[in-house]
């Protein structure tokens, strides 16, 4: 008989008998089916985050802050800075013919969660008229735009949907006083709809300052970046650094991911090891409940190789099962969650996902427990001497 | 105990077995251990926090700076024995990554508002005599390589100073410690004088206000009678106790609580499964063996109990070596997270050892069962 | 009354799925203190019921049974394990000592249940292995050990507690002949020396030579000769 035929006569023969091993069988579902599920939901928690993050950016607008500066709360950029800015080469033009050009001042202001009533900043970014053109996805779909001069805000969805008292008509403070809410926007479920905006000069002048945080342009393509960033770099005036906005928002992210990839790390080796040894215990005694059986086999004159191919399947097949029970219940119970992180100077809402990379990420990390934890008994199945083997009860 | 050679018998029946389960208990508890044990250190964190002590920041947003006008007010509140001030100075050290938390004070005020914190007499007397004077936390200055007598350059990622110079030059004059550890010692502290002269912007404000009162029974009424000062005005505030701060700050971060449990028990139900079925094979396997146990007088009961002492003896020394390895690994992976200086609680010790034992009943109740209902008879004839 | 064992109109059954299969009817049967009785019969004859039985093992249908002054039949489950912890050594044909201990903690489960202290049961442990002339091979484990010599460590287990009556299902079955004769031997030197009490039940004629008394279970009843064949 071929090698491939005995194999897969072996495996079958396996396969056929696993209805009567359902104990040890579960064991290795089970154990999968945790580990997959719990690293899913942790990944998910991560990976959403992320996304949602770097959803903010996009590949044809630049930002550009104080040079050295980490993040928009360490930036300062004069008003002469900002002029020269607007006046760089690559920046596309708005409808109006305007540069689509922003300046933002980003201030924050204590708000409190609906869900748990806990108190957390949300972002309030003052912005030009020209935002519109710098950001086509920001849509208002309640109210209108605030008007400039008046102590007007816009409330992003994501923001209007985790926090209390930011809808239409409600007053927020700010430093100077009462500021209303007067137009709902969407921006795609980013950074951006997790906050509020206003208007660039009227935040400053409340907040009695001149500089903005940063200055975020439209390019008129993707490929006008590098001609952007050098006019401003080499100009002697200026002391900027000039990102492409997704890499600002990678770069964001960044903190974030690393405390939660320590999480989803520490927790993914404990379980990934019990899962495991788990999975080794498991083969284990299926393999000795057929010790008789295999031995036979080998008496016959099978070979070793349908041996231990018939185990590693078996042990593939539970380990897919798992994989399959572990993702589809953290689908269940996160997949469509809305999340809320933050701290006291901003907050970010997002929707865990529970994307099919990730499933594919649980699938391989399954199969891996699976066949580390077969292939021992396997091997132990396989050169058990035959004369033992039968003798044994 | 007598019956320990009986009960030695049924774990090592099947080594190979026994050692497996044993390793996944160990493993689960030890991630137990480290979630569970996070969790609770940081209610170890809001317990330590201090109610004498209350914070005061803009009503606005931390961002939000406070008027220096505003202590003397403060100070006039009956039950406020001292109010001190601090302001953010966002520092880095030679690198803008390289950042160094520095606060500036008003050293007099802040050694009274701060009894935690142990400084020498003659560091505060070089704080007052040198305007660009630092002190240096224990901890920051071991991390750092710093010393009592260094030039320290820092630089600031918000601060600009009015003579558009860089760096702001200091000189480490002293150091501060925390003799009970409860409060860090990883920060650098610069007079607020010197401080608000150089800087560009926002003088004569402060980041936050620190009030020291004399009874924590009435910091709620305080911190109201505060708050009502300054109610409708430019620069209202919120005043709290600093335990009621943390409880808030660690809100903030989101529902931990409900992410750590969800896992854990997760894990622990999967774990019920795989010791369940060790066991129950175990005791299939020794089906006779227990058989003749009852033939020599053994009781029904007798025989189910060295079954769950079979699986609490491995359940607990299996979780033992979990928890000990969560108790060692714990401390550097707090420290990554800012929470540097604290243990494993033992109040996660006692409670992971009383699951242990709880979890070691429940996953051998089914097999304890099938050992007691053992029918000699059929046992023994191989039915 | 010497009489160790006495049976009287047992009658006992079992029921295997919605068939009700009676196995022992109506036996009557005494065994004195002091004898060695054979049961012998074909598979299936109820031989081994009987010695359970006797053992107490299980409880009759209808009947009295009276062992070592016991009503066995009206006795718990609870109170039949404490008596027999008290009267009974048992003998198994697949020895079922415990492999993981040694042949000195095999011989030790049955006082484990006494009140006696640690230095007792060491003492008494020493003694019935050395009575079986294991004393020797007392921390070797069964896996160490061969057949004959693991039934000696389940005959020092039976004897440790000093009971009156041993009872031995097919003790040298799965023996070869020359360690089955020692084996019976040893039996027989413990009813003749020690006045043990002795059922055993036994297909092999050449084991039931060693007894004193044979008898003859066939179809759930009893006799003094087997069936065809003259007494």
């Amino acid at each position: 008989m071929s090698v491939f035929r005995q194999i897969s006569s072996v495996t079958a023969m396996n396969l056929r008998s696993m209805p009567q091993r359902i104990g040890s069988s579960s064991v290795i579902v089970v154990g999968i089916a945790g580990v997959v599920g719990v690293l899913l939901s942790v990944f998910a928690l991560t990976r959403s985050l992320s996304d949602a993050v770097l959803a903010t950016g996009s590949p044809d607008r630049a930002i550009v802050l104080r040079s050295g500066a980490t993040g928009e709360f360490s930036s300062t950029l004069l008003v002469d800075a900002v002029a020269t800015i607007k006046d760089a080469p690559g920046i596309a033009r708005g409808e109006d013919g305007k540069p689509a050009v922003t300046a933002d001042f980003v201030a924050a202001v204590n708000l409190f969660r609906k869900e748990d009533g806990a108190r957390a900043g949300l972002s309030v970014r003052g912005v030009d008229p020209a935002v519109m053109a710098v950001r086509p996805e920001i849509k208002i779909v309640d109210g209108r735009l605030f008007a400039p001069g008046l102590r007007e805000l816009i409330v992003g969805r994501s923001a209007l949907q985790e926090f209390k008292d930011v809808g239409v008509g409600d007053g927020v403070q700010l430093r100077d006083g009462r500021w209303t809410v007067v137009g709902v926007f969407e921006s795609g479920r980013d950074a951006n709809e997790s906050s509020l905006m206003t208007d660039s000069a009227t935040l400053l002048s409340a907040y009695q300052r001149t500089a903005v945080n940063s200055v975020t342009v439209r390019l008129q393509s993707e490929g006008a970046f590098d001609a952007f960033k050098t006019a401003l770099t080499t100009n002697p005036t200026l002391s900027v650094s000039v990102e492409r906005e997704t890499d600002f928002y990678r770069r964001q992210s960044e903190d974030a991911n690393q405390i939660f990839g320590i999480i989803g790390i520490a927790v993914g080796v404990f379980m990934s090891l019990g899962a495991i040894f788990a999975a080794l215990n498991s083969m284990y005694s299926a393999v000795t409940v057929r010790t008789r059986e295999i031995a036979t086999l080998r008496a016959i004159g099978f070979g070793a190789g349908g041996v231990i191919v018939s185990v590693l399947v078996e042990a593939l097949i539970l380990a897919l099962i798992g994989a399959a029970v572990g993702a589809a219940l953290s689908w269940i119970l996160f997949n469509g969650n809305t999340v809320t992180l933050g701290d006291s100077t901003g907050s970010m809402v997002f929707d865990m996902q529970i994307t099919p990379s990730l499933v594919v990420l649980g699938v391989l990390l399954a199969c891996s427990v699976g066949f580390i934890g077969g292939l021992l008994p396997a091997v132990r199945a396989a050169r058990l001497p035959v004369a033992t083997a039968l003798r044994a009860i | 105990m007598k019956y320990l050679p009986l009960i030695w018998a049924g774990l090592w029946r099947k080594r190979v077995s026994t050692v497996l389960t044993m390793l996944c208990v160990v493993f689960a508890f030890a991630l137990f251990g480290l979630l569970h044990g996070f969790s609770a250190a940081l209610d170890g964190i809001i317990d330590a926090m201090s109610d004498t002590r209350l914070r005061s920041m803009s009503r606005v947003n931390i961002t939000q700076p406070l008027p220096l006008a505003h202590r003397a007010r403060m100070q006039m509140v009956p039950g406020v024995d001292e109010v001190s001030y601090y302001n953010f100075f966002a520092g880095y050290y030679q690198d803008r990554r390289n950042s160094i938390q520095v606060g500036a004070i008003d050293i007099a005020s802040f050694n009274a508002i701060y009894p935690d914190i142990k400084i020498e007499p003659q560091y505060i007397e070089a704080m007052l005599h040198t305007r660009n004077g630092a002190l240096v936390g224990e901890d920051l200055a071991k991390e750092q390589g710093w010393k009592v007598g260094d030039r320290l350059p820092l630089g600031s990622a918000v601060w600009t100073r009015k003579d558009g110079a860089e760096n702001w030059d200091f000189e480490i004059v002293g150091s501060y410690r925390s003799p009970s550890g409860r409060v860090p010692t990883s920060e650098l502290w610069i007079n607020y004088d010197y401080f608000d002269e150089a800087r560009a912007a926002a003088n004569g404000t402060v980041t936050l206000y620190f009030l020291k009162i004399h009874d924590s029974a009435s910091a709620a009424a305080i911190s109201e009678r505060v708050d009502a000062l300054f109610a409708n005005s430019t620069n209202e505030t919120q005043t709290q106790s600093e335990k009621d701060w943390v409880r808030a700050q660690i809100a903030q971060i989101g529902d931990i609580a409900f992410f750590v449990n969800a896992i854990i028990l997760a894990v622990m139900f999967a774990l019920c499964f795989v010791t369940g079925n060790t066991m129950m094979q175990s005791v299939r396997a020794r089906i006779p063996e227990l058989a003749v146990l009852k033939t020599y007088g053994f009781s029904n009961t007798a025989v189910m109990s060295l079954v769950l002492a079979e699986s609490v003896i491995l359940c607990s020394v299996a979780a033992a070596l979990g928890i000990g390895i969560a108790a060692v690994i714990s401390p550097p992976i707090y420290r990554q997270f800012g929470a540097g200086g604290l243990n494993l609680p033992v109040a996660v010790v006692a409670v992971g050892m009383g699951l242990a034992i709880l979890f070691a009943i429940v996953s051998a109740s089914l097999p304890a069962l099938r050992a007691q209902r053992l029918s000699i008879v059929d046992a023994l004839a191989g039915r | 009354m010497t009489a160790l064992v006495s049976i009287k109109q047992v009658v006992k059954g079992y029921t295997r799925g919605k068939q009700r299969v009676e196995v022992l009817h109506s036996i009557d049967l005494t065994v004195e203190r002091g004898e060695f009785v054979a049961l012998m019969g074909p598979s299936g004859s109820g031989k081994t019921t009987l010695l359970n039985l006797i053992g107490g093992l299980d409880r009759p249908d209808r009947g009295e049974i009276v062992v070592a002054g016991e009503r066995l039949d009206q006795l718990s489950s609870g109170q039949l394990a404490k008596w027999r912890a008290r009267n009974v050594g048992f003998i198994f044909q697949f020895y079922n000592l415990l492999p993981v201990l040694t042949a000195e903690r095999n011989v030790e489960v049955p006082l484990l249940l006494t009140k006696l202290s640690a230095a007792e049961r060491r003492r008494n442990v020493a003694a019935a292995l050395e009575l079986v002339g294991l004393a020797d091979r007392a921390k070797h484990k069964p896996g160490e050990l061969s057949g004959g010599q693991q039934q000696r460590v389940a005959i020092a287990r039976a004897l440790v507690a000093d009971p009156t009556l041993l009872v031995c299902d097919e003790p040298t079955g799965d023996l070869d002949r020359e360690t089955s004769e020692s084996i019976l031997k040893l039996l027989e030197l413990l009813n003749e020396h020690q006045h043990k009490t002795i059922v055993m039940v036994t297909h092999d004629p050449r084991a039931a030579h060693f007894a004193s008394r044979r008898l003859y279970v066939d179809k759930g009843s009893l006799a003094n000769a087997p069936l065809g064949v003259a007494a």
